[in-house]
């Protein structure tokens, strides 16, 4: 009743063209920001900034940026830790070696150079796609493994190889507390999303759209294969460049080359599996599924043993944790193979309906 | 999709978030909370546990005692995986609860090098006994590290003594080949350093040889040493990879009593699996071994694991991980102690309080005796400067069945240490942009 779009006529192209068309998604997501800048800082702890709403944020914008090259032009990558990787030590280098370069153009050169890095292991998407080009992204990620192993130039010798940044500071305010921290990340995610969402409703995102269906029909349509296909792995690595970049700069302090393993290209891929391909708001969803749930399994088991009267060891709560975990994945995926995003949006189309569902 | 589905899915949902929600933070009086920071799954388990098990049974074995003056100890554990962003957030989970944390050990090179990065905010101490970053023992750079009894780059110091002692003085070491088989990461990397240093003095030959990790992979790199035979290998790996490298040596035919590990190469689980073919294997302890006759063993046995209180099997204690446990959560408990002399006695101590006490950490061997530490380990003693304390090693051998020792007590070489140990951290402040503390800071 309260969700129903009668009476809300288009009269303008401009109204046609708006990413929310019905007036209460509009209010919703107003009220959701609102919510996210102003009343989440009031009212989460600090270890809930920390430990979970910022990497969060930070992850979230990779698995949006993910989503871009996988969901939407439908190129299969398992080289997205890598991308992260080279944005968070392209970042580390501009912002070491340049005295004085300010926190944000740092973050989005590291994402330029996760931008070529990108363009340049997106090259055999040309030759091979499907699981082939999956595993030949593979050598994006072993190679960045490499190089910021061996190289030194890129740790500037650090002798353990680890690096780490200090007195980060956005237009003078210090990014030290929780809540700077937070609302950087989450202004860069809000303006990256609405970015994406342009880009993927716009001509190039139908050109990605068209060779993820189908390569061969959207190349004798006029699409040009080699544009598509490279431009969607440039605009992914730069969002999962800038991704990686946070990650190492707001969120870990110091890090190494493990922190952007291939298990973080795992975890990115299934996010998008499991949030939904070629949505937006599956990025999110999946993020929170893959990051978030595992910790509040961590929490929640031991209260749930607690009140059942027996006690589970620290390794107990692991393992079960991981079964929980892996558990839900199959059932999601068998209930619902389109994702979490397509959950949301059953449930928007039943809104729609009710109270008189046919 | 049925609505039921749905209903059931934003149940587990709301069910994860509202765990989220509850933080039950009760403060209780006079506990001094500990955060444990552990891992007993993943790739590096096996090792990890026995750890683990080492440092809570000491804690319980503080409070069987009747606390530090009175007060009791009360600790969580938290699963890390040894991953670094799951240390990350175990370390902000429970560095608040219980009226709030004064001291972790993150246990892994890592989390180590995250935290480091933390901690002066949050006024916590970062504990880390024999690992950790090398440079951290410099006090007036890094204020709230303490890599206590010990570094990497002790270690490997004391291994080429020990070496040099074989050949008949460290002057024989010129010409000589040293391998290094390193675990590909920070804590692999870390001994690098202080080797290279010491092959430009003494003019030994040093071939470095990174291992993947988790280092099951080694045809490679034991294919090298098979063509330059060298003359010592020396050892820094972790979990699975020390059973695989002498599992290789013993295919290729490598001696093993030529063979170095570092301490956390040289424990129970590493050998077992091979037992014979690891015979001669060498590994340097910082400090102590395997120490089932010493008297906090007996103590642990007879009232933690006797009042069926114990964590892990109960032949596991003494072995040489177990009391790296142990040994880690007595130098943290003694700093708690060393506060509580200072600000009152039978109080919980805050964070800067503890830091102090960490600062001026005086173990003297009477002290040692009365813990049950006496043969276990040499005395130790912190200051503002120096937050290592000690400089000691042996070495132990297995011999197929058991860890023995085979060296006399060796100190590393200031001379090479100190100024290594300055220059580094003088590179870190100059990054951090630190100004290095004053005298009138030694004192607060």
């Amino acid at each position: 009743m309260l969700y129903r779009e009668n009476g809300q006529f288009k009269t303008t192209y401009r109204a046609d063209q708006q990413i929310f068309p019905i007036a209460q998604d509009r209010l919703v997501v107003a009220l959701f920001l609102l919510f996210a800048f102003i009343a989440v800082p009031m009212l989460a702890s600090d270890y809930l900034f920390r430990a979970i709403l910022i990497p969060f944020l930070i992850i979230s914008l990779a698995a949006l940026g993910v989503n871009i090259l996988v969901g939407y032009c439908g190129q299969i990558s398992l080289g997205s830790g890598a991308f992260m990787a080279v944005g968070a030590y392209g970042a580390y280098n501009f912002f070491v070696r340049l005295p004085g370069l300010p926190l944000i153009p740092a973050l989005i050169l590291g994402g330029l150079c996760a931008t070529f890095f990108g363009i340049l292991f997106g090259l055999p998407s040309l030759r091979v796609k499907g699981l082939y080009l999956a595993v030949a992204t593979l050598a994006a990620q072993f190679f960045a493994d490499w190089m910021f192993l061996r190289i030194k130039w890129f740790t500037l010798d650090s002798p353990s190889g680890s690096v780490s940044v200090s007195n980060l500071q956005v237009f003078g305010f210090p990014i030290e507390s929780a809540h700077s921290k937070y609302w950087l990340c989450l202004s860069i995610l809000v303006v990256m999303a609405l970015l994406a969402k342009n880009l993927v409703r716009g001509a190039i995102g139908r050109e990605w759209m068209a060779i993820r269906d189908m390569d061969v029909a959207a190349a004798v349509i006029g699409i040009r294969p080699m544009y598509a296909k490279l431009s969607a792995f440039a605009v992914s690595s730069f969002i999962v460049g800038m991704s990686g970049a946070l990650w190492g700069f707001v969120y870990l302090g110091a890090w190494e080359p493990a922190a952007f393993s291939v298990d973080q290209s795992f975890r990115l891929l299934f996010m998008v599996i499991i949030g939904g391909m070629g949505s937006i708001l599956g990025g999110f969803l999946g993020a929170a599924f893959i990051t978030v749930l595992p910790i509040a399994l961590n929490q929640f088991l031991p209260v749930l043993a607690q009140l059942l009267g027996f006690e589970i060891s620290t390794a107990g709560i692991s393992h079960a944790e991981l079964m929980i975990f892996g558990g839900l994945i199959v059932w999601f995926l068998i209930v619902e193979p389109h994702g979490l995003a397509k959950l949301w949006s059953i449930g928007k189309q039943k809104l729609r309906l009710w109270p008189f569902p046919h | 999709m049925k609505v039921r589905n749905l209903i059931l899915a934003v149940a587990a949902v709301a069910a994860g978030a509202s765990s989220l929600v509850s933080t039950g933070a009760l403060a209780q009086a006079k506990e001094q909370f500990i955060p444990v920071l552990s891992y007993r799954t993943g790739p590096y388990a096996p090792n990890g546990a026995p750890w683990a098990n080492g440092y809570v049974d000491y804690l319980k074995l503080v409070n069987a005692r009747g606390g530090l003056n009175g007060v009791k100890l009360s600790f969580e554990e938290c699963e890390t995986g040894y991953d670094t962003a799951r240390s990350v957030e175990c370390y902000e989970r429970l560095k608040g609860k219980n009226g709030g944390a004064a001291l972790v050990q993150p246990l892994s090179t890592g989390a180590t090098f995250a935290i480091t990065e933390k901690a002066p905010a949050d006024k916590i101490s970062v504990v880390t006994v024999g690992y950790g970053r090398s440079e951290s023992a410099d006090g007036t750079t890094f204020k709230w590290n303490f890599p206590l009894a010990g570094t990497y780059w002790v270690a490997s110091d004391t291994i080429l003594q020990a070496i040099g002692k074989k050949e008949g003085g460290l002057d024989k070491l010129k010409g000589k080949k040293i391998a290094l088989v390193y675990h590909d990461s920070p804590y692999g990397k870390e001994p690098i350093a202080l080797l290279q240093e010491r092959s430009r003095q003494l003019g030994f030959d040093l071939q470095l040889l990174p291992v993947t990790a988790p280092g099951v992979e080694q045809k490679a790199t034991w294919l090298q040493i098979r063509q330059a035979r060298p003359d010592y290998t020396l050892l820094w790996g972790w979990g699975v990879m020390n059973s695989t490298a002498i599992k290789e040596a013993q295919a290729t035919g490598y001696a093993r009593e030529k063979m170095y590990g570092v301490w956390w190469a040289g424990a129970e689980p590493d050998v077992k699996d091979v037992a014979d073919g690891a015979k001669g294997y060498n590994a340097v302890t910082l400090q102590h071994g395997a120490e089932p006759q010493s008297k906090v063993v007996k103590d642990m046995l007879a009232m933690v694991h006797g009042k069926g209180q114990g964590t892990g099997p109960k032949d596991e204690v003494g072995q040489v991980l177990y009391m790296r446990g142990a040994m880690s959560a007595m130098l943290g408990v003694e700093g708690i102690r060393a506060a509580q002399d200072r600000f009152g006695k039978g109080k919980v101590m805050t964070g800067e309080q503890v830091r102090w006490g960490l600062e001026n950490l005086n173990l003297t061997q009477a002290k040692l005796d009365a813990l049950g530490f006496a043969g276990v380990m040499r005395p130790i003693s912190t200051s503002c400067t120096d937050h290592m304390g000690a400089a000691w090693a042996r070495i132990h051998t297995w011999d197929g069945k058991q860890w023995k020792f085979t060296s006399d007590w060796l100190q590393a070489d200031e001379q090479i240490i100190k100024p290594l140990v300055k220059s580094t951290a003088a590179r870190y402040a100059a990054e951090k942009k630190l100004t290095p503390r004053t005298p009138a800071d030694c004192q607060s």
